[in-house]
């Protein structure tokens, strides 16, 4: 294949290409970066560096030349403005870390360089991941010389999902193969089903939480995003693992081949679709594209059984306060001394707090620390932030007992395919309300993952797969089965 | 139940945020607005059911960590303040807290 067509090939391929130096790392690097230059009106990016880049790649050739490479040598990726990288900066999408310049990379970052991955650059996010379409931004994109939400690349009038919505629209647009994300209500599966793309968030505790900017740290999780779940499975086998030093909610399980498995047969899986998931909510043509999906399995010898998640509604209220207790505590820091941006005009040092962080955080921003310290105050812990975690526990209570009945549970990512840009105006309310089907997994701390699975009108529809604690191996052995029989995954937005 | 305008000063004044008139109007009917759905969650019989914190404690003991009390960094001073607004011989500088 000519050097042009490049960005058609997934991680997989472009690693094998690499290997067998059909490629090098250095013109692997080249084309991507001239394919994100050339497509500033995603605003898919947020930073480059294209010396480090090209560095990186020299390094991962030499590795290549030499015959000892790491697993993924030369393949380029790029990286969800959350992870705090060395070479690049970093501003989780806002004003207070505008400029900021990390000391250390994160553990994921790491850990993906050391498999010889080189990173292209960094990807627009809803600031500190705290929105669900991607237009809560507050840096500028490559570009760009003022802050533009992220655009669908399957009609450009659409959000790209969020908060890892710059993630989904550049793999969308094959301007990286692969991209990681961070999912802490649907932030990885939600955009990677609005732009059709493969994206699994592993059981929270698998990926270390180091160096990523703390949002809900009890949520928090890490994960990739490509066009495949055989891409996902290289990568996340890559970064998952425990952290002990650096995260102490990091588990201690050893990372798996998550590849290994991808080829096993579904025949007697049972596959539990929540009643809850497939009500009137649910517009009509994701509901047809779900079925659709399911009864392709049932023809790779899959069962369906009805199972119930009667707490799904209640997930929403139950995330938005916990998420945004713990937000208002992590976010603290943000007060003009170690980092970022410090008002120029104040009084005294309660001011230049106030003035500081009212100057550098977005609307959502401030809305979830209002939310959160109102409920983590005096007199009103137990009502709110303690009942939302006892309610959590009733949520993966009922996440076990439908495991009594199925290996894996199915349904839509999201109630709707991508809304137009603007379209929830000023009602956040509008967005918390449509995270409803990915809210109940992240609060139970269960794998889960979104691939394509068929098109309403003209916009994607996400297959969300959920497994039980531990079971990455079995979602992406099933979404790889689904994707060996269907070619949706396949599928490239016109122009791209 | 239903937050007032008293309650968004007061709680903005513990966040250190120093929100504007017009959007303290605009918080006040978004965040009662979301209170309208907590209300829900408020009604839960939840008598008995243990707060869960990891979720992954919901199938099995997780006990975080602790590490030993041993210095394990490096001084990195100068690459962990270059980000700082204001910094001088090593130290963070603030406005002047004692008269």
């Amino acid at each position: 294949m000519s050097n042009k067509d490049l960005h058609h090939l997934g991680v997989a391929q472009l690693s094998q290409a690499l290997a067998q130096r059909a490629v090098s790392a250095t013109e692997a690097a080249q084309h991507f970066l001239a394919r994100v230059k050339s497509h500033p009106e995603l605003g898919a990016f947020v930073a480059l560096n294209e010396d480090a880049t090209l560095a990186q790649a020299r390094a991962a050739d030499q590795k290549i030349a030499a015959g000892n490479a790491p697993k993924l040598a030369g393949v380029p990726i790029a990286h969800k403005d959350i992870f705090v990288t060395t070479d690049f900066p970093t501003t989780a999408g806002s004003q207070i870390l505008a400029g900021y310049q990390s000391p250390f990379d994160a553990t994921v970052v790491r850990k993906l360089a050391e498999a010889g991955v080189v990173t292209l650059g960094k990807l627009s996010c809803d600031e500190f991941a705290m929105g669900s379409a991607n237009e809560n931004v507050a840096v500028p994109a490559v570009g760009h010389d003022q802050a533009v939400p992220v655009r669908n690349p399957w009609d450009q009038n659409r959000i790209p999902g969020g908060s890892s919505g710059g993630s989904a629209a550049a793999v969308a647009a094959r301007l990286a193969p692969a991209a990681t994300g961070t999912d802490t209500g649907g932030s990885i599966r939600q955009p990677a089903s609005f732009c059709g793309i493969s994206g699994i968030k592993p059981t929270y505790g698998r990926a270390s939480r180091y160096g990523m900017v703390a949002f809900a740290s009890s949520l928090d999780q890490a994960g990739p995003m490509a066009r495949s779940a055989e891409d996902c499975a290289l990568l996340l086998s890559t970064l998952c693992g425990p952290d002990p030093e650096r995260d102490s909610t990091s588990l201690d399980r050893p990372a798996e081949d998550y590849s290994r498995s991808l080829n096993e047969s579904l025949e007697g899986l049972r596959i539990g679709v929540p009643k809850e998931f497939l009500g009137d909510g649910v517009a009509p043509g994701v509901r047809a594209a779900i079925e659709a999906a399911l009864t392709e399995y049932e023809k790779l010898g899959a069962k369906r059984v009805v199972v119930s998640l009667p707490r799904t509604e209640l997930s929403i209220p139950v995330y938005y306060i916990l998420a945004a207790a713990e937000a208002s505590s992590n976010l603290s820091r943000f007060d003009g001394v170690k980092f970022g941006h410090r008002a120029k005009q104040y009084a005294d040092l309660n001011d230049m707090y106030r003035k500081t962080r009212e100057e550098g955080f977005g609307d959502e921003v401030k809305r979830r620390i209002m939310i959160g310290t109102y409920v983590l105050s005096h007199g009103y812990y137990d009502a709110y932030y303690l009942q939302a975690q006892k309610v959590r526990r009733m949520i993966a209570d009922d996440f076990q007992n439908a495991f009594k009945d199925c290996d894996v549970i199915a349904g839509p990512a999201a109630p709707t395919v991508a809304w137009k840009l603007g379209e929830h105006g000023d009602d956040p309310v509008a967005d918390y309300l449509a995270d409803i089907f990915t809210l109940p997994g992240s609060l139970a701390g269960l794998p889960g993952m979104s691939l394509p699975a068929g098109f309403d009108g003209h916009m994607p529809v996400g297959l969300q797969l959920i497994g039980n604690y531990f079971g990455e191996a079995k979602l992406l052995n099933a979404a790889h089965r689904f994707q060996q029989a269907t070619d949706w995954h396949t599928r490239a937005p016109e122009g791209f | 139940m239903s937050l007032s305008s008293s309650d968004i000063a007061r709680i903005a004044s513990l966040a250190k945020l120093d929100l504007g008139a017009a959007e303290s109007e605009r918080m006040l009917t978004q965040i009662n607005g979301f209170f309208d759905l907590v209300e829900r969650m408020r009604a839960v019989d939840t008598h008995g059911v243990e707060p869960l914190s990891h979720p992954v404690a919901a199938i099995e003991d997780v006990t975080l960590r602790l590490n030993a009390d041993v210095v394990t960094e490096p001084d990195n001073r100068e690459a962990n303040q270059k980000s700082a607004p204001a910094v001088e011989a090593g130290l963070f500088l603030v406005p002047k807290v004692i008269e």
